[in-house]
């Protein structure tokens, strides 16, 4: 089932309305990650409503384009975005990390619309690539995107599954980078340097697309060049800013894993109206 | 004398006969094909049959990925790498999801002789026991082998399955392999052997060694780790009052300590361990190997002998 196309401006309104969501939930939760849900939130928003396959009332249709969260602290995001998508009510997202609720801390497969769990970071290329195989073996002409982050292209499991998604010719996937330059414990390049990324990555045999990760048009763009390329799997590299869209979380490192206060989510939410 | 096989021939074996029957079943291996006998599956099937390299982590989260589609995944590498190296990859992308993977670890305990201590896998057992939803088998010969992977591809959610690299006696007339249920291979009321893999070989010849000096030991075979068959073991504390459980394992966290487990929450008695205490291995003939780490029938029959009223 294709979705519907939103416009840009449309698409920068659902955009806006799902930092709301992300806030409202993490003020709720009273922990979590606000600076890495933010910073992805224009790349996963354009991606859902204007380009993945699915069907929320079928999550488990077999055509389903899959979407894969490898960094999975990024979850207020994805919930954000299943329940405007169709997949659960969105008083649901009140309960995050709350006892006994389908949206965990991280995810897990229970959550509708949500293909495996993820958390511990550096899986979730492996995952993309399981899924792009199992299309291969089944001829199916699904594509498969993932969102990693930068910190966690750190880890030695991404580069063997780089590897690996270029040996196995993966042109039905689709990896976005969400390159907001800040980690736990500050900025990445002070932490564990990734220069040259582009370079890498084309290294290890992948077509490398370069975007804005805050501009619709480009992010569209990105998404639709990735589809044309053939024999390798793409990647997006989308320079974003950490806590994107309120002021006094843009940049912080702090803001990685600290949820807004009552006082701060009403600003932040003020400054989304 | 006994048939001798390779428990890995037998798995690649049973791999072809599974390909055959089921077109959702995709293989991987991680550069060691040849040695677990993938490459059975591999020359049949293709399309159907992936080589990560050197490269056990991405192979265990691939999996992961293809269950998520709905495959049924055999995967293979050395008992080593597939419990150790990818331990988190099993943890969070296989046993959290429950997904439908099927570790078969080949090469596991000190058996694997010359390559040492790098390579003798001690700590599998342990590693894999503490996972919810996984689903644990030691198979003790060849046919027990198919019979363990027949059963893991019938039963949805994570296997690890555990083999050894050397050729194994086949032991006759267990009966009926049933998943979860272990197999009492000879009756006896002065003491209880428990036993998995290649040392249920072991342990049926300390049996006769015993029933010699007069002494009937009940020997068990306890194919599947996990679940363990806990009314076979409380039958036998209650009616022998000592157990003796044997393992090409490190004495802790593997078939001892599941035996452990269930009596002293239930009807403690004492619980004797033959395996491997707390040292690594190192180079050498299986033979040999099994002398030096205290593993040979011989050591099975002092540990009775010492222990029994």
């Amino acid at each position: 089932m294709a979705n519907k196309q939103l416009t840009i401006e449309e698409l920068a309104l659902q955009a806006r309305q799902i930092r709301r969501l992300i806030i409202q939930m993490l003020a709720c939760a009273g922990s979590g990650h606000p600076g890495g849900s933010l910073s992805a939130a224009d790349l996963i928003t354009a991606l859902y409503f204007n380009v993945l396959r699915f069907n929320p009332d079928d999550p488990h249709w077999p055509d389903r384009d899959r979407f894969h969260m490898s960094k999975g602290h990024a979850c207020p995001l994805w919930y954000a975005v299943l329940a405007q998508s169709g997949y659960f009510p969105k008083e649901k997202l009140l309960t995050l990390r709350k006892l006994g609720s389908i949206l965990q801390g991280h995810p897990v497969c229970c959550t509708p619309g949500v293909e495996s769990a993820s958390g511990s970071l550096g899986q979730g290329l492996s995952i993309a690539l399981g899924m792009s195989l199992a299309a291969k073996v089944d001829k199916k002409d699904y594509r498969v995107y993932v969102l990693l982050g930068d910190g966690e292209v750190q880890e030695g499991n991404i580069w063997e599954a780089a590897m690996a998604c270029a040996h196995f010719s993966c042109s039905n996937i689709c990896a976005i980078l969400d390159f907001n330059g800040c980690q736990i414990d500050g900025r990445c390049e002070d932490i564990m340097g990734l220069e040259p990324l582009a370079a890498k990555w084309q290294a290890f045999g992948w077509h490398v697309i370069q975007i804005n990760g805050h501009d619709m048009q480009q992010i569209l763009a990105a998404y639709d060049q990735a589809k044309t390329i053939k024999n390798k799997p793409s990647i997006i590299i989308a320079r974003t800013v950490k806590g994107k869209g309120v002021s006094f979380m843009e940049g912080v490192v702090g803001f990685h894993g600290r949820a807004p206060t009552q006082e701060e989510a009403r600003k932040a939410l003020e400054e989304l109206a | 004398m006994a048939e001798q096989l390779y428990q890995r021939d037998v798995y690649g074996e049973a791999l072809v006969k599974l390909g055959s029957l089921d077109k959702n079943i995709v293989v991987l291996d991680a550069d060691l094909s040849s040695s677990t006998r993938t490459n059975l599956f591999a020359k049949q099937f293709p399309d159907r049959f992936f080589n990560f390299g050197v490269a056990e982590q991405n192979m265990m989260a691939t999996a992961a990925g293809l269950a998520s589609c709905g495959k049924t995944v055999f995967l293979s590498t050395f008992a080593v790498f597939a419990a150790g190296r990818a331990w988190d990859q099993v943890r969070v992308s296989i046993s959290y999801n429950n997904f439908n993977v099927k570790i078969v670890a080949t090469h596991a305990g000190i058996t694997v002789g010359p390559d040492g201590a790098s390579h003798q896998a001690l700590e599998d057992i342990a590693l894999m026991r503490v996972l919810p939803n996984m689903n644990i088998i030691v198979p003790s010969d060849g046919p027990q082998t198919e019979e363990a992977i027949m059963a893991a591809a019938n039963k949805p959610g994570p296997f690890y399955i555990r083999l050894g690299r050397s050729k194994v006696p086949t032991i006759e007339h267990k009966g009926e392999f049933k998943f979860g249920q272990a197999q009492l291979l000879t009756e006896g009321n002065d003491v209880t052997i428990v036993a998995c893999g290649t040392m249920v070989a072991q342990a049926l010849v300390a049996v006769k060694n015993l029933a010699a000096k007069g002494i009937t030991a009940r020997l068990i075979n306890m194919h599947t780790i996990r679940p363990i068959d806990r009314e076979i073991i409380l039958k036998s504390a209650r009616e022998t009052k000592l157990i003796v459980a044997c393992e090409e394992h490190n004495i802790f966290g593997g078939l001892a300590s599941s035996i452990d487990e269930v009596v002293a929450e239930n009807f403690p008695v004492k619980v004797i361990r033959v395996g491997v205490r707390n040292r690594f291995g190192q180079s050498g003939e299986p033979e040999e190997l099994l002398k030096e780490y205290n593993l040979s029938s011989l050591d099975i029959e002092k540990a009775v002998l010492s222990n029994i009223s």
